[in-house]
Order: C-alpha cells, then sequence, then structure tokens
C-alpha cells in the first residue's frame, strides 16, 4: 500500500518494479509517455520555435521541389529582360462586359529606352497580361534526379512570355527559379556540413569524455585553440588553396569539408561534456561490470541518453554553416558561378550602383534572414526540451 | 599574480607557434610552390624571368629542402621581421602592412569599443526590466542581430543611404582627403565615414554580448545580497550598478575571447563591402590570386590580433577576480 500511494505522487500508475525491468532504451519513464513525447509535448509549448518549424519545413519543400516549382529555368539567359524588375500577380481579372472572375495573371513589359541616360527602363505594360496556368509543361528536369519530366507548377498560358515573380539578374534570368535553387544548395551545404562536424564532433568528444586523460587534455587544447582563431580569414586561406580545375561537386564537398573541420569544436565540446557527465553514472558502471565492451556500452548505454542534446547542439549549428558559407560564397571564394546558392545569388548584388536599379536583387538575403532566424528559434525550443526531466 | 601572467604568456607563444603551423599549411596548400606559379604567370604575360633571379628565389625560401626546414626557415624570417614578398604587388609584405594597419586597428578597435558602449547599458535595461515592451524589442533586435550576415547588413545599409538620403557609405575618406596628410579636416572627413562599418561591425558582436550580460545579471539580481541592499535602503538605481553588475560583468571579460574573432571575421568581410582601406581587401586580393606569402602574413596577424586580445582579457580578468589569479578556478 505504501508502495502504491509514492508511485502516484509522481503521476504514476504502475508498479516501480515494472519500470526498472522496463526496456532500458526507453530509459526513466516517468509517465505512461517516453522521453521523446515529453520532449515534443515540451517543444510544442514554445510557440515561435514551432512556426519556425513551419518555416522551415517550407524551406525545406522549395529545396525538394525547386525545379518543379521554378517557371523558368535558372540558368536561362534572356538578354531582352535584363534587370526586369518584379511582376505582381493579380488574381482579380475584369472581363471586357465589366464582370470579374478569379484567374491569376501578370501584366506584361514595355521596354523604353530613357532619352538622357540612354537606359532601358521597364514598364509594366497594362494592356498585356499574361494568364497563369498551373500544371503547365515547359523546360526539362528530372524531378527527385531521376524521374524526366517537363511539368511545372506554374507557367504562362502561352509559351514564351516573360514571368518574373521576383524579376530577372544581369543576364536576365529569373530570380525567383535562382532563388528556388540557391535554397537547395545553401541548405543542403548546412546539413551535410553539420553531418560532417557531427562525425568528428561526437567521436574526437566521445573518446575526450569517455577516457579522459591526455587524449582528454590534447583535444581540450587543440578546441581552445581552434575557437580562439578568426574563423573567415582562415576559411578563406583554405578555400583559396582550393584548385581552380576542381569540377563544382568536388568545390562543394571541399568548401563543406572545410566548414566543418572548424565546425566540429561545438559539437565536441558538448558530446564531451555529457559524457563526462555520465561517466560517474551507476548505469554505466553497471554495463561495464557486466562485461560489456566499451563500444557498447558507449553506443547502447550513453548514446542514448543524450541523443536529444546532440539533435540540439547540431540543429544550432546548421545556421552558423550556412552563414559562413554564404560569406565565403559572397567574397568569391565559395561556391562558384554555375552552381546557384543564396551567397552566389548575393555576389551579383555586389556594389551600390547594381543595387540602386535591381534592389530585389537582395532577395536571397531576406532568405538567409528568415532560414537562420527559424533554426535559431527552433534550436532554442529543442534545447529547453532537451532535458524534459529539469524545470 | 606574477605566476599566473608567466603561465599565461608561455601558453600564448605556445599557442602562436600553433597558429604558425596552420598558417604554413595554408601557404603551402596550393598545389606547386610559389615560385614556380609565380614563374608561369610572368612568362604568361610575356616576360621572361632570369634563372639566377629563380636560384635565389628558391634559395631564400629554401624550396628544395624538406618541409620541416622550409617551415623554420620561414618562422626564422618571420622572427626577424620579415614577413615575405608579395610576388602581385611587387612589395615586400611590411610595406603593405604599415601602410593600411594604422587603419585597420583604428577601426576594428573603435568597433569594439562601440560594441561595449552600446551592449552594456542595453543589458543592463533588458535584465532590469526583464519582460517590458524594451526588454521584448532589444530581444528582437538581437536576434536580427545575429541573423544578418555583416555583409549583407552593409549592403542593405548602402542600399538604404543611397537610395532615401542620397549618400554614399563606401570607403573612409572623401576622394579630396584620400590621399592628404592628416589635419582636423581629415579627421572630420574620417569621422563622418566610419561610422558605417563601426555599426555593421559591432551589431553581432553586441547582439551576443546583451545575451551573456542579461542572463548573468538576471541571475544575480535574484540573489539575497541585492534583497538585502534594498532593504537597508540604498537607491534602487545605485545598488544595481555597484554590486550585481559588476559581478555579472565578469564573466562578459572573458568572454572578449570569443567576441574579439567574431569582431574581426565581421571586420574583415565588412571592409570588403564597404570597400574600405584596411588589410582585408589586401587579404581577398591576395587570396583570390593565390599571393600566399602575402595572404599568410595577413592570417597570422588577424589571429596575432585576436590571441594578444584574449590575453590582455584574461589578465584583466585576473586582475579583476582573486579568485583566477590565486588558481582556484582553473586557468581559462
Amino acid at each position: 500500500m505504501q508502495k502504491k500511494t509514492l508511485t502516484t505522487l509522481d503521476g504514476t500508475a504502475e508498479d516501480p518494479i515494472d519500470e526498472i525491468g522496463a526496456d532500458p532504451r526507453v530509459g526513466h519513464v516517468t509517465g505512461s509517455e517516453s522521453q521523446w513525447q515529453l520532449i515534443r509535448r515540451r517543444f510544442a509549448k514554445h510557440r515561435l520555435a514551432v512556426i519556425s518549424l513551419w518555416i522551415l519545413c517550407f524551406f525545406a519543400l522549395v529545396a525538394v521541389f525547386a525545379d518543379f516549382i521554378s517557371p523558368n529555368d535558372p540558368n536561362d539567359v534572356q538578354a531582352r529582360y535584363t534587370y526586369a524588375p518584379p511582376q505582381g500577380i493579380n488574381f482579380i481579372d475584369k472581363t471586357e462586359d465589366g464582370g470579374w472572375r478569379i484567374k491569376p495573371y501578370v501584366y506584361g513589359y514595355d521596354v523604353e529606352i530613357e532619352p538622357e541616360a540612354l537606359r532601358r527602363v521597364f514598364v509594366i505594360d497594362e494592356t498585356d497580361k499574361i494568364y497563369l496556368e498551373f500544371f503547365k509543361r515547359s523546360w526539362e528536369y528530372n524531378l527527385f534526379g531521376i524521374i524526366p519530366t517537363d511539368i511545372h507548377l506554374i507557367g504562362t498560358e502561352k509559351p514564351r512570355k516573360p514571368l518574373f515573380f521576383f524579376g530577372a539578374d544581369r543576364l536576365g534570368r529569373d530570380m525567383f527559379s535562382r532563388l528556388a535553387y540557391g535554397t537547395r544548395i545553401s541548405l543542403s551545404v548546412g546539413l551535410v556540413g553539420v553531418i560532417m562536424s557531427l562525425v568528428l564532433g561526437v567521436i574526437i568528444g566521445g573518446f575526450a569524455g569517455y577516457f579522459g586523460g591526455f587524449f582528454d587534455a590534447a583535444t581540450q587544447r587543440v578546441i581552445e585553440f581552434l575557437r580562439s582563431l578568426p574563423t573567415i580569414p582562415l576559411w578563406m586561406g583554405l578555400a583559396a588553396a582550393m584548385p581552380s580545375s576542381w569540377s563544382p561537386l568536388q568545390v562543394y564537398f571541399a568548401i563543406t569539408l572545410i566548414l566543418s573541420l572548424l565546425g566540429w569544436t561545438e559539437l565536441a565540446r558538448v558530446v564531451r561534456g555529457r559524457f563526462l557527465a555520465l561517466k560517474g553514472e551507476d548505469y554505466v558502471a553497471a554495463a561495464r561490470y557486466d562485461g560489456c565492451s566499451h563500444t557498447r556500452v558507449i553506443l547502447r548505454h550513453m548514446v542514448p541518453s543524450f541523443t536529444s542534446h546532440i539533435i540540439t547542439a547540431a540543429s544550432l549549428a546548421v545556421p552558423a554553416m550556412i552563414l559562413a558559407e554564404t560569406a565565403l560564397s559572397f567574397l568569391g571564394l565559395g561556391l562558384q558561378a554555375p552552381v546557384i546558392s543564396w551567397g552566389v545569388l548575393l555576389q551579383e548584388a555586389q556594389n551600390i550602383r547594381t543595387l540602386a536599379t535591381a534592389p530585389w536583387l537582395l532577395l536571397p538575403g531576406l532568405a538567409i534572414v528568415i532560414a537562420v532566424l527559424a533554426m535559431n528559434f527552433v534550436g532554442d525550443g529543442l534545447r529547453d526540451a532537451a532535458d524534459p526531466y529539469s524545470h | 599574480m606574477w605566476a599566473y601572467i608567466v603561465r599565461r604568456i608561455i601558453t600564448m607563444i605556445l599557442t602562436l607557434l600553433a597558429l604558425s603551423v596552420v598558417v604554413f599549411i595554408v601557404i603551402q596548400l596550393p598545389p606547386g610552390d610559389f615560385v614556380t606559379s609565380y614563374i608561369a604567370s610572368l612568362s604568361a604575360s610575356g616576360e621572361t624571368v632570369d634563372q639566377e633571379t629563380i636560384a635565389i628565389l628558391r634559395e631564400r625560401y629554401k624550396l628544395d629542402s624538406p618541409v620541416l626546414v622550409q617551415y623554420l626557415s620561414w618562422l626564422m624570417q618571420l622572427l626577424q621581421g620579415n614577413l615575405g614578398y608579395s610576388f602581385e604587388l611587387q612589395k615586400s609584405v611590411s610595406e603593405i602592412f604599415s601602410q593600411r594597419i594604422g587603419i585597420s586597428l583604428a577601426v576594428e578597435l573603435t568597433a569594439v569599443v562601440f560594441m561595449w558602449a552600446i551592449a552594456v547599458p542595453i543589458g543592463v535595461y533588458s535584465a532590469v526590466n526583464q519582460y517590458s515592451l524594451g526588454d521584448y524589442a532589444f530581444t528582437i533586435l538581437g536576434f536580427l542581430g545575429l541573423a544578418i550576415p555583416n555583409f549583407l547588413f552593409a549592403l542593405v545599409l548602402m542600399y538604404v543611404c543611397y537610395n532615401w538620403f542620397g549618400i554614399t557609405i563606401t570607403g573612409l575618406f572623401s576622394t579630396e582627403f584620400m590621399n592628404e596628410r592628416w589635419s582636423v579636416a581629415r579627421f572630420l572627413d574620417f569621422a563622418s565615414h566610419v561610422w558605417a562599418p563601426i555599426l555593421v561591425i559591432s551589431t553581432a558582436g553586441a547582439a551576443q554580448l546583451v545575451r551573456v550580460l542579461r542572463a548573468n545579471l538576471l541571475d544575480e539580481l535574484n540573489k539575497p545580497y541585492v534583497l538585502t541592499a534594498r532593504a537597508k535602503g540604498l537607491p534602487k538605481r545605485r545598488v544595481i550598478w555597484r554590486y550585481p553588475v559588476r559581478v555579472a560583468m565578469n564573466p562578459l571579460i572573458s568572454t572578449v575571447g570569443w567576441v574579439l574573432p567574431t569582431v574581426i571575421s565581421s571586420s574583415f568581410v565588412t571592409a570588403i563591402v564597404l570597400n574600405l582601406p584596411t588589410l582585408s581587401p589586401i587579404l581577398l586580393r591576395s587570396l583570390l590570386s593565390q599571393d600566399m606569402y602575402l595572404a599568410g602574413a595577413l592570417i597570422l596577424f588577424m589571429g596575432v590580433l585576436t590571441l594578444v586580445g584574449t590575453l590582455i582579457s584574461d589578465l584583466l580578468l585576473a586582475w579583476i577576480d582573486p579568485r583566477i589569479r590565486l588558481g582556484m578556478v582553473g586557468a581559462k
């Protein structure tokens, strides 16, 4: 009876004996909910983080379906539409007999030459309505990289009409399509880079924390050293050493590798800290006395208990990676031209003259800020939720 | 105290050595040694190089010796103040340095001072008035400061100033003062230009500082000694600035160590966007043309700058906090 009252106090209906005998991976169950359910519930309380997560899902969709949602080929040069301004979409179409219907359209452009400056100026031509239709056939691509198709989410009713939601750049390429493609590359650099630093961080941090001693001291010094250096100049030095003959794919992996070579320190620090904290726990010692190998103790007993912490640290590292890639590419030392990333796109907006004529070239910057903000909020939400037993 | 200083300086010398190894690796990374690529670029532009010059160059940088010997000879040259030679600019690296180092340091130091000057009052205000409207506003600004890359902020600032106010904010001097000697007029011209880079560089660092200071001060404000001081009748303002702020500043001083790399990194990018006559555009150019001795020297310089800054902040911390100089807390 005594036992019964105690357990109901912390909200458990079950007998405590059952809990100890439960699957060790589920860990310390405080109720009928697993650790992950608790984490999810705590995360859901962080309103901003939840909204941010939806924004990130949107970004991810754009990245995956970049080619499907792009009305124009991002590398298609249309010299007639150099620096064409963005077209606004209209939804309500007034018909000639005075009625109206819902049919999306954009206005066409008229090009005029300014007499004094001899500059081309785009004027919205309100007589030229370009109607839009969903699932139009246009340029060809491979969906998911394998399925050849030419269907796009949106397209002009009649072919060969200009469609620039976000304007056009120096060569008359569609900024909207380029931004969608840039999302794909920039987000993937962040993810791949973090996965690489995660591998480095978990192995090095894990070793240092679990075995301690000389190796631990040495890694601590290395981490301190790396953190005391100004990262951008060092990244640039490494990036500049890349041979110019490398293919875009090689450059892509080299850049992500360079970013992760200097980015693993924070993850290693977190992992090491967790290992140090857990090493003295009874259940770890019990596992050792039970004859488990080091690998088994680490992978089956220790890692599951702080996976949430690793995920948190990793999620906070992604925006840093993306910012770094953007800065490198912007300065011309990161990804190079045929590859489209946010940084490469912003390279077009480097001088004040271009900015004054075509401020829409700064739109990739807006994408960066939104993505990084959202990632930071999600990271913060995860950090608060990572340890659902604390208050 | 002295033991601590000596220990700290020895650590710093070791770190410097490690840094020099990293920089040497960066110099060595591009395929082929630099004399070969220098000759290739010269012959590509139609110039001929006589064998003697090549031999002298190869001898000076010990290019035919093992890597370790090359490293040591490079290091010895560095210690004697010979920073190397820029093949692209046809000048010695020391000459390039002396032209631009003053402006670089001036911009960076002002940025650090400005960053503290805005971060401390905002941090204290946010902590004291937690969850007030101002606190929320500063939190949002802080998040934005962390999320906006410096070069983007510089670009937007450039665009806004040009489009709305009709002023160009690139450079540090108007054309008529570009090559003038320092005078009151030139200084005023400098001051009218320098605010833009300072603003851009200090935002990211300030956002971090505000976050740390706010969190630290919130911890301190809840401690009983604050309540005691208030209960004894000390005015609120005096209590806050006299005790908890001082305690909360302690960890803040130690963060100079990681704020400095941020400042130097961001001043690097900002200087390039705003076209400042500092060392950064030179570094970018040398990196793009793989002029590695110049690039290496510049990276080394930026590293040394951060390390010295960190050393100063550590010594300051030891001076303020007796626990550290007496070795009661593990030395950082």
